[in-house]
């Protein structure tokens, strides 16, 4: 790193906005930076509720019956409540908030380098609705029956009739999270894709602009295609639930596998919207860290487009054997194996833009790298349940589960800390902790290996998910079995135990690291070439753009990098 | 890889065995190579002092080459998992082959129920035999299976058979397998359906010729004591939600006096 670039830019920019009082400013901001990290925030506190069922729900397995330590006995409701929870927090106010929302938020208007979103007084309603989801979805764990346990996929009958599932405002409660919170990402979204549209700085052309506003722009848009349905049958299963339809009841002219279509229709775009963002913050990380061009943007972008589009038609391999015509599997077979020719060709240009390089393993770096080997795995297995027959087995079993886990766990939780290390300068003015960073990055990911490799061979022995003690099933009864369960839990523990590292250092630094220069690390897009922080409004004097984003160890400059607002000489 | 966890005992569970190890042949050679190459480019390629970065933009076809050609390889690789995917489906799920016996399926909240066509093969006549969480099979014949639900959504899972299928409330879904092998297997219920999914299990049993007639006499006149009446005086075998796993302390005790 080029300490010559470290001089501390003094508190000099000139004050466009008066400046505001505590309530207007952190509370009810109207400035993109901070409504981003109250996404950001809001969702590492959700972050925090998802780990610790996911604690108390991997004791259950490994010690069943026991007393879980800091949760109490958990009998098989409590269970099921439990893991359903667990897989709502994490997808829709962890992954979609703090990668979607929060750093869309965030970084969107700096990279672009325009002073604000365009609608921000909408950006602010769309936190606060979230915020009330989110107050929904804690309140459904307090009502009577306890929150909702009929998994994240709420399938009915047993979701929408309160004599199934046991948990009748529980299950309503939730649903009525769910359609909060996507009315709140619509909000969000559409101004997300207006401000990249209309708001970029003079001189950016659609090819320069960095991949990760290119990428959660493109998650949005899917997500705007996508929630339609979706809203719709939350609708209709909110009406199953408490006027007495029958939409998805058999006894009154419905379908269950209605829901499963809508529900599905969506859900499976929904993991290339949180997949997305990841990915872009990725790109832009390891280009940066490795002091190269990315290797074949457009090919990047390309591919990107070409996986959202097929993920509109892959939804069915979720239902294989759900009762579906067994005809209609072998398109969507086709199709789901299809979306591996576009992403390969994405992780190949990823894993190119590392050759010739001069790679530094700063923290974000190796967040950014252990992505893509983590992802890989993640990939790959995909291609096993993407084929039906071999789905006929896997449906539903722990494979599936460690599948997921590959994809979610790198693209939530390792994304979140490849983002939040590497712009925490930027948010914070001030550096983390280098050497508490790496013992961070060790302590999570060597764990996450050690829970989830080890479910892939449960899920070959046969084990189901959403089954809270494998005791009274004899074959899965057995000890060598179990000890992997412990396995895994030991992991899990250890996994969360290194998370307080990350707490103590993001605080700390926060407050007393060292001071951070503007471009810490020598990168070319917008937001490095304001202050750390930024200004309420951005920038002193709104940049111009004359360059792409990736202009690395151009030949023939003595500087390796040349930030995208340079003027040539 | 399959068998080693669990028996195949059904006539079509090799072939998703097979198919299981064709696509880890596949994925498992594009796994370690793009790993290796990744780990090489990791290492070859760090920072050091006095070495610059190359410029290099990914866009003329000599440097693409290095990722087109890998990956028109991965489009070949795909037509061939696609084609041995569809073989097998095609088989197990798509063509019913003719019936030896017939039996139906019931799921509700939370046991199954298995009625047994009985001699005549016929199901809805007098000689039906319904058991609770107890499937009885005949080695080698070949079982149409009518799968039914009370209330939600269930779903009849048999490890060993490698077999699956969603049981939907107003459908009968039909489907066969043709157990090969003697001995008692797992049936999990592998759809939520509610407060007690985790203990809607039910023991599926491949009879020989004459244990299975036994058997069904047994059932008959009420003699006959099913695997979780057998499993109730075996408590320390199968422990049950309040016991130990182990024999040694409980990691959970020695983590709750560290907290």
């Amino acid at each position: 790193m080029n300490q010559a670039t470290t001089a501390v830019q003094t508190d000099t920019h000139t004050q466009h906005h008066e400046e505001l009082s505590f309530l207007y400013k952190y509370i009810l901001p109207v400035d993109h930076k901070i409504i981003g990290m109250q996404y950001i925030f809001t969702g590492m506190i959700m972050a925090i509720i998802g780990g610790y069922f996911a604690y108390a729900f991997r004791m259950q397995l490994a010690f069943p019956g026991e007393l879980v330590p800091l949760y109490g006995l958990i009998g098989p409701g409590e269970y099921n409540m439990l893991v359903t929870n667990h897989g709502t927090i994490m997808i829709f106010w962890v992954a979609m908030p703090v990668l979607i929302a929060g750093f869309g938020n965030f970084l969107i208007p700096l990279m672009i380098g325009c002073d604000d979103m365009v609608f921000p007084r909408l950006n602010r309603l769309s936190y606060q609705i979230f915020l009330v989801s989110a107050l929904v979805l804690i309140a459904s764990f307090f009502v009577a029956g306890g929150g909702f346990g009929g998994a994240w996929t709420s399938y009915p009958p047993l979701s929408s009739v309160a004599e199934y599932s046991l948990t009748d405002w529980g299950a309503s409660l939730w649903i009525l999270a769910v359609a909060l919170e996507f009315v709140s990402f619509l909000l969000g979204g559409i101004n997300f894709i207006t401000t990249t549209m209309n708001a970029r700085a003079p001189g950016m052309k659609w090819m320069d602009i960095p991949i990760a506003v290119w990428f959660i722009v493109v998650a949005v848009i899917l997500f705007m295609a996508s929630v339609g349905p979706l809203v719709a049958g939350a609708v209709m299963l909110f009406m199953d639930q408490r006027l007495g339809t029958t939409f998805f009841l058999p006894s009154g002219g419905g379908d269950p596998l209605l829901w499963q279509h809508l529900f599905w229709f969506f859900g499976h775009p929904e993991v290339y919207v949180v997949l997305l963002p990841t990915l872009g913050i990725v790109a832009d990380i390891i280009s940066v860290f490795s002091r190269k061009k990315l290797f074949g943007y457009k090919t990047i972008l390309y591919t990107a487009f070409a996986t959202g589009g097929l993920s509109f038609i892959v939804w069915a391999h979720h239902q294989f054997i759900a009762g579906i015509d067994p005809r209609v599997a072998n398109v969507f077979v086709v199709t789901t194996v299809l979306i591996s020719i576009p992403l390969a060709e994405m992780m190949f240009s990823y894993i190119a833009t590392l050759y010739g390089g001069s790679i530094e393993f700063k923290t974000p770096m190796l967040w950014a790298l252990s992505f893509l080997a983590s992802f890989l795995i993640g990939g790959v297995t995909g291609i096993y349940l993407g084929a039906s027959a071999l789905d006929i087995y896997f449906h539903d079993s722990y494979f599936v589960l460690a599948h997921f886990h590959y994809t979610f766990f790198p693209i939530t939780i390792i994304g979140m800390f490849a983002a939040l290390t590497y712009w925490f300068p930027k948010m914070f003015g001030r550096m983390m902790n280098e050497t508490l960073g790496k013992i961070h990055f060790w302590g999570t990911f060597i764990p996450f290996n050690c829970i989830f490799l080890p479910l892939f061979l449960l899920g070959l022995a046969g084990q189901n998910r959403r089954v809270y003690n494998f005791q009274n099933y004899p074959d899965l009864a057995k000890q060598e079995l179990q000890d992997i369960r412990i396995f895994a839990t030991v992991s899990l523990i250890v996994l969360l135990l290194f998370q307080f590292v990350f707490i103590y250092n993001f605080f700390v630094s926060m407050f007393k690291g060292e001071k951070a220069p503007n471009n810490p690390w020598n990168a070319n897009t917008l937001e490095w070439s304001t202050s750390s922080p930024p200004p309420h409004g951005n920038f002193k004097i709104l940049p111009t753009v004359y360059r792409g984003a990736y202009e690395y160890s151009v030949p023939g400059r003595e500087k390796d990098y040349w930030p995208q607002n340079e003027p040539p000489e | 890889m399959i068998e080693y966890f669990v028996q195949n005992a059904s006539s079509f569970a090799g072939d998703i065995d097979n198919l299981f190890l064709v696509i880890t042949l596949i994925i498992g050679f594009w796994f370690f190579l793009t790993f290796g190459v990744l780990v090489y480019l990791i290492i070859r390629f760090r920072r050091k002092e006095g070495v610059k970065a190359q410029y290099i933009a990914g866009e003329k076809h000599s440097e693409t080459r290095w990722t087109h050609y890998p990956h028109y390889a991965v489009i070949a690789m795909d037509v061939v998992i696609i084609a041995v995917n569809i073989m097998v489906w095609v088989d197990i799920k798509q063509t019913l082959p003719p019936r030896d016996n017939l039996v139906r399926v019931i799921g509700q909240q939370w046991s199954w129920s298995f009625i047994h066509a009985g001699p005549d093969g016929e199901l809805d006549t007098q000689d039906d035999v319904t058991t609770v969480n107890d499937l009885h099979l005949k080695i080698g014949e070949t079982y149409h299976f009518e799968l039914q639900s009370r209330d939600v959504l269930h779903n009849f899972s048999v490890p060993a058979f490698r077999l699956r299928q969603d049981a939907v409330p107003g459908r009968t879904i039909s489907g066969w397998f043709k157990p090969t092998k003697t001995g008692t297997y797992d049936l999990q219920c592998a759809e939520m359906c509610g407060y007690g999914h985790g203990i809607m299990g039910a023991a599926v049993t491949v009879h020989s010729e004459e244990s299975y007639d036994t058997t069904m006499a047994q059932i008959q006149d009420g003699t006959y004591e099913s695997h979780f009446q057998k499993r109730k005086g075996t408590k320390t075998k199968f422990p049950s939600n309040t016991s130990k796993v182990g024999d040694e302390d409980s990691f959970a005790v020695l983590l709750a006096s560290i907290f």
